[in-house]
């Protein structure tokens, strides 16, 4: 009854935009897709909508070979990163558009109708035309569409990234409201979207894909406390993760001509040559630390990140306040050993401060 | 310095309104001359200067046994032709439009791009290097000097206008548009004149207004291709000599030819400031 893919892969030119995803999707469950641009994500989505046809694998929903149905017969719903709607209809058209389709009768129509507009807010809009909305409440209209399908296959295609910051944080609060009430047992949800903090907000089912490949699956708190290899580390956390290469000499740790002590999750770690994984947010500022040379101080909302750099090391560390710098100045900043992270040379995680789990 | 800039911006606005509208006053008040007004002095306003009269109108309509030019059935014939090649290259044209913009087409070295350059190369070469081929072909088929056969020979001088400007626009509307149609329970063909289609009617309103401009307008197939049985209005309205044929007749017929296209104009601009050509899409 689930929604099964199976070694799914599509390269329209030379390039993979799927390479041999496989998944199992359980109703009534939330998927994020986590991945920068160009990984796949929409390709993915597309393809379990049914907008493109992969050109190998096998991909199943309730038992039904899904690649033989046509799209229009799918009975999806997705909801795209740029305002989709119908131009030619007002806000209330929009919405019946795909019930009307369906031939659904009018007084369950009017009801869906009614519930989706309250859902998103939108009561009181329905005879509005689609171009006198703002961009946050075109994407509800969308949204409502897609809520008022009843659609079993929900898909949302990055559907925060082209709003205003403020916007999008509201938004996702309601997000996250309408995916935990407004969704029917047997939905499946699938959510993509480039930033790691939407994917722990929503805390689904994680998959991160990068190139068209799978890299890592699992609960979003798994991905974040242990992402199983480096590229991984760097995509589900914004900023990324700093990378410093080293060595580990029994109690020490050694980059950059910095020794720091080795933390105690480290122990069992053979001396050689790693990857030290950091958070922005576990280096501080700290009068008794390495001294580093700022390149660039960027102020988002009340935190201030500092992009540092010693030799060819370059890290970016999160102050949680509003600091002036000048570029160039130097700073002295502290690294957080407890929260430190190991890759091996094959870039794979070896130690975390969660408990490895893989090693 | 700002009234002096709308001074000369108003001088300008009004001796270029005359210099445009000028023409068509004098064509309207010689229309309604006779003999006596054109000929003696140089006179202006109706029921002053002259006493109006619809002499010059009649001629129009009058058969020339009766000392008329029978302005009429070229006149409907022209329409016919006229809208029936436009109605024809718009629906061929804006499927053809819209099969290039959404679909990929590969034979041989043969892509999208060719195939449109192949319908705007027909409106390339001069008019002139098609008249032969044009001339033969509907001789063969019998089709000279008919009605059907300048319906055919139109639609290839006005479907070239309707695909390139079709597929101009249909490439401006999102390809998510249609796949959202798609996904909202829609087959193809729906997708395209449920959503697509009434998204376009900018486009479609444009090309319709081209097509008919230029279909109204034409002189020269129209002329090549009738002899005796069918005469289209431009080819009529050129034959009115001037040495037979008063000034108050040829006023007339100038200004009924080009009445169409002012009509068509008023409604396309009606439609355009409603900002329906802007506003649809972004």
């Amino acid at each position: 009854m689930n929604l099964i893919g199976e070694n799914i892969t599509y390269k329209p030119d030379d390039q993979f935009h799927l390479n041999d995803v496989s998944f199992n999707f359980k109703k009534g469950n939330l998927y994020t897709i986590l991945g920068r641009t160009l990984s796949g994500k929409t390709t993915f989505l597309k393809t379990i909508a049914g907008l493109l046809n992969p050109d190998s694998g096998n991909l199943s929903f309730e038992d039904n070979d899904f690649i033989k149905i046509p799209v229009w017969e799918r009975n999806v719903a997705m909801v795209y990163q740029q305002f989709i709607n119908y131009p030619h209809l007002n806000v209330y058209e929009n919405i019946i558009f795909p019930l009307k389709q369906r031939k659904i009768s009018e007084d369950q129509i009017k009801k869906d109708v009614e519930e989706a507009l309250k859902t998103v807010g939108l009561v009181g809009f329905e005879n509005r035309k689609i171009q006198e909305l703002s961009g946050g409440q075109q994407q509800r209209v969308a949204l409502a569409r897609s809520l008022a399908k009843k659609a079993k296959i929900l898909l949302l295609d990055e559907p925060l990234v082209n709003l205003d910051y403020k916007l999008r944080e509201q938004l996702r609060e309601e997000f996250k409201r309408i995916f935990t009430q407004g969704l029917s047992e047997d939905t499946i949800l699938i959510y993509s979207t480039t930033d790691p903090q939407e994917v722990m907000e929503l805390n689904g089912e994680v998959i991160v894909l990068d190139e068209g490949k799978v890299l890592q699956k699992g609960p979003a708190k798994e991905i974040f406390e242990n992402p199983r290899t480096l590229k991984v580390a760097e995509i589900s956390n914004d900023p990324p993760m700093n990378i410093l290469k080293g060595t580990k000499n029994s109690e020490k740790l050694s980059f950059e001509n910095i020794l720091i002590n080795s933390p105690s999750h480290f122990k069992n770690l053979s001396d050689q040559g790693y990857n030290f994984g950091i958070r922005a947010s576990e280096i501080k500022l700290d009068d008794q630390g390495e001294e580093f040379e700022i390149e660039l101080a960027e102020i988002s909302g009340s935190e201030t990140l500092l992009h540092l750099k010693k030799g060819e090391s370059k890290v970016i560390a999160l102050i949680e306040e509003v600091m002036n710098f000048k570029i160039h100045e130097k700073v002295k900043i502290k690294f957080n050993e407890n929260k430190l992270y190991a890759f091996d040379q094959n870039e794979e995680l070896v130690s975390s401060p969660y408990g490895v789990s893989h090693g | 310095m700002e009234k002096l800039y709308k001074f000369l911006k108003y001088t300008f606005i009004i001796l270029w309104t005359v210099f445009i509208v000028a023409p068509f006053l004098w064509a309207i008040s010689t229309s309604f001359k006779d003999f006596q007004s054109v000929n003696s002095k140089v006179t202006y306003i109706p029921w002053l200067d002259f006493e109006p009269t619809l002499e010059g109108w009649r001629v129009l309509v009058k058969s020339p046994a009766r000392g008329g030019v029978d302005i009429v059935e070229p006149y409907f014939n022209s329409l016919f032709v006229t809208c029936t090649a436009s109605l024809i290259s718009i629906v061929l044209g804006t499927l053809a439009a819209y099969a290039l913009s959404r679909f990929t087409f590969k034979a041989g070295f043969v892509r999208n791009n060719d195939i449109t350059f192949f319908f705007i190369s027909q409106r390339i070469m001069p008019p002139i290097v098609l008249s032969i081929p044009f001339f033969i072909f509907l001789s063969t088929i019998g089709l000279l000097d008919s009605l059907i056969g300048l319906v055919v020979v139109y639609i290839v001088l006005l479907m070239p206008i309707a695909v390139w400007i079709m597929v101009d626009f249909f490439n401006r509307v999102p390809k998510e548009l249609d796949e959202t149609a798609l996904i909202d329970g829609c087959n193809p063909y729906q997708a395209f004149y449920k959503v697509v289609l009434p998204n376009s009617i900018p486009g479609l309103i444009v090309a319709g207004m081209f097509c008919i401009i230029f279909g109204w307008i034409d002189f020269f197939f129209a002329f090549i291709l009738t002899f005796t049985e069918v005469q289209l209005l431009p080819v009529k309205v050129v034959a009115l000599n001037s040495s037979i044929t008063p000034w108050w007749s040829l006023s007339a017929s100038a200004l009924i030819s080009v009445a169409p296209l002012i009509i068509v104009a008023f409604v396309v601009e009606r439609y355009l400031s409603k900002g329906n050509l802007s506003g649809a899409l972004k």
